[in-house]
């Protein structure tokens, strides 16, 4: 594992406190296309020394969740022709503070899970639990489908980050197949979106409630 | 043979997909569920048919499972013919496709001995079944879809996690990070507590949400609501035991590790808040398809509460799996005759079904009996033994809050039932053109048959295979 490990994650958690705290759009989308690079820099990190396969893998991610999704969640903003989310359940304040708690829980918690010798010391594992809990709190607290759909982008964020300390040992398999899933998944939830936009003007998923009990 | 089981149904929906716009393609769906009962019979004669270095497997709790959706499955294709010669044409070479890849990914979840395999074959499975729950494609449905896919999806992306826990735990263990469930089994004495204990608390809370245990539940009433009634039968007989299944088997390395008991307590808590949330939400409830979502929500608890309790309540919950798949494809499908007979889902508009469609009413009523635990039905066996395991083990406090909840679910729904299928139909109701027909009561009656057998004889066969299975997750203690 490389010394810049540690100094990428802090920037991957910065980027959760800018995703949690930012009205605009543009920018929680612009935030989550950066940690998805910064994933695929991450990937090969994590690795230490240079080799082929770290390094496909950390492109294809870079692609995928850098550009890819972030073109895709553009491309769906302009057609809704919106730029804020307005009124989201939780203020964002209110998501920063939980943030917070999240993140020094996820440090917390991490602390007491044994690591194998090669993680002791590092970021890894609590950056991507925090991660992932801000992910779902980005997901439960916004009104707006693209922001539920940033919030799921991030929650995945976290996981491939976890993915990470089992990069030696997993299978090729699985490690393609996050990347294709998730792609596919982000894929057709965004058809969804197309059509809730051709239907209702507006992605407000809040105004999805016809079915409240 | 293992391979065949899920490329034969997937190549029938690739066939779905590019036949002729013209061409009728409803019966490749029966034609696909016929070749696949045809299989997992030849499969289950085959003592031990493994396939692709150990990665799919047919073992004890698979020779339940994979019999018993393919049986539901077939019951149910044989109602896609006379439904969609109901339903606007150009929708059925979507629809036909999603349902027979719907089946390759069901069977692909029960004979993954992988857990990443399985965790893409639930994640293929939540992609297909999209277009199943959109096929109104109305505002409503969109709804239900969006639920589902969102909601699925977290469950889905905390699956992968935990999966990638219990690995860490055997790389932490300084063992070789297999995620063959025999290696986990095996090793699972070695494995590090901490990461068990975390990866089966993720797993339990993403495997529970695609089998709408409470509190994960809330996509349920939604996407069974507004789903065609034979997909709700196909999601709250099928994919739900297949979540389970998924379960069982992380409970099964859990139990291996001599952590049983810490996986026992969540699960009879999540067990009984699911019962008391569905009979909460049930009381009262005037939409009859959203009633029998709740009606799932709370026999998916019946299950876990089943397994938490342990040993005979195992082999009842195994029992209960069997049953509950069948009396729901029972129900959803008379519903969902009722639901087009009348052209609402509401009681304040649906009354007197037993007079307007005497067979699919008389259906809906006997399965409310069946599902509710009522003699001479399978539920009614199954519930019965949870219950005598429950006092068996000395766990009295569980017994009684189990038969409560019985109760609250039993007048609950029955309100609502008797509301849909008794009195007269309102005189102002629009004339729909639906008749019963045998295509459509044809299956339902199927299954009650099957439902009522099971509550009166239990084939030695069965018997032998939940006990072998019961064996088997529980590590033969």
């Amino acid at each position: 594992m490389s010394a810049a490990v540690d100094p990428l994650l802090v920037l991957i958690l910065m980027l959760n406190f800018l995703m949690l705290g930012t009205s605009r759009l543009r920018t929680a989308i612009k935030a989550s296309a950066a940690q998805g690079v910064l994933l695929g820099v991450l990937t090969v990190a994590v690795h230490g020394s240079p080799a082929l396969r770290p390094i496909l893998v950390g492109a294809a991610a870079a692609a995928i969740k850098g550009l890819t999704i972030p073109g895709m969640l553009n491309t769906a903003l302009r057609d809704a022709a919106i730029r804020r989310e307005i009124e989201p359940y939780i203020s964002f304040l209110s998501s920063l503070l939980l943030g917070a708690i999240a993140t020094g829980g996820a440090v917390l918690f991490a602390d007491h899970l044994p690591l194998a010798p090669e993680h002791r010391g590092s970021l890894l594992v609590p950056a991507s639990l925090a991660t992932v809990l801000s992910g779902f709190l980005i997901l439960s607290s916004r009104r707006k489908a693209i922001t539920q759909v940033v919030g799921y982008v991030v929650l995945e964020n976290g996981i491939f980050a976890m993915g990470l300390t089992l990069h030696d040992a997993m299978p090729s398999l699985v490690e393609i197949g996050v990347l294709l899933d998730l792609l596919v998944a982000i894929f057709v939830i965004g058809i969804v979106i197309n059509h809730i936009n051709r239907e209702f003007a507006s992605i407000d998923a809040a105004e999805l409630d016809t079915l409240k009990e | 043979m293992a391979i065949a089981l899920f490329l034969a149904p997937l190549l029938l929906a690739f066939t779905a997909l590019v036949l002729p716009a013209r061409m009728d393609r409803s019966w490749l769906v029966p034609l696909g569920a016929a070749v696949h009962l045809a299989l997992v019979v030849v499969a289950l004669a085959d003592p031990d048919p493994v396939a692709l270095r150990g990665w799919l497997a047919l073992d004890p709790l698979g020779r339940i499972v994979l019999p018993l959706i393919s049986g539901l499955y077939f019951a149910c294709s044989l109602y896609v013919p006379g439904y969609l010669s109901q339903r606007p044409e150009e929708r059925h070479r979507i629809f036909c496709a999603a349902l027979l890849a719907f089946l390759a990914m069901m069977t692909l979840i029960i004979l993954s001995h992988h857990l990443g395999l399985m965790w893409v074959a639930l994640e293929a499975n939540t992609l297909v079944s999209a277009p199943l729950l959109y096929f109104n494609r109305n505002r409503r449905s969109l709804e239900a879809t969006w639920k589902y896919l969102l909601i699925g999806g977290v469950g889905i992306a905390l699956a992968l996690l935990g999966t990638f826990f219990l690995a860490y735990s055997a790389l932490h263990a300084g063992r070789h990070a297999s995620l063959l469930i025999d290696d986990l089994v095996r090793e699972a004495p070695l494995l590090s507590r901490p990461w068990l204990h975390t990866a089966f608390v993720v797993l339990f809370v993403g495997y529970g949400t695609k089998m709408g245990l409470a509190p994960m539940h809330t996509w349920k009433p939604d996407a069974y609501g507004e789903a065609p009634g034979l997909v709700g039968a196909l999601l709250a007989g099928g994919l739900t035991s297949c979540a389970f299944l998924a379960l069982l088997r992380f409970y099964q390395i859990c139990a291996a590790a001599g952590q049983a008991v810490f996986a026992r307590d969540l699960m009879v808590a999540i067990g009984l808040l699911s019962m008391a949330v569905a009979g909460v939400f049930m009381a009262r409830q005037r939409d009859y398809k959203r009633l029998l979502a709740y009606s799932s929500v709370e026999h998916m608890g019946i299950l876990v509460l089943g397994v938490g309790i342990g040993g005979l309540a195992m082999f009842g919950a195994l029992l209960h799996l069997v049953v509950n798949a069948l009396t729901k494809g029972v129900m959803f499908m008379a519903a969902g005759n009722i639901h087009r007979a009348y052209g609402s889902k509401s009681i304040d508009q649906v009354s007197g079904a037993l007079r307007r469609v005497p067979v699919s009413g008389a259906l809906l009523l006997a399965g409310f009996f069946a599902v509710t635990g009522s003699p001479p039905f399978g539920p009614f066996l199954s519930e019965f033994t949870i219950l005598r395991g429950a006092i068996g083990e000395g766990r009295y406090g569980i017994a009684a809050a189990f038969l409560v909840l019985l109760f609250v679910v039993f007048v609950g729904m029955g309100g609502t039932v008797l509301a849909v299928v008794q009195g007269k139909p309102r005189d102002d109701l629009p004339e729909t053109g639906y008749r019963d027909t045998l295509g459509m009561v044809g299956p339902p009656l199927l299954l009650l048959a099957a439902v009522t057998l099971l509550g009166v004889w239990l084939p030695p066969a069965l018997d032998d295979a939940l006990h072998a299975a019961a064996a088997y997750v529980e590590g033969a203690a």
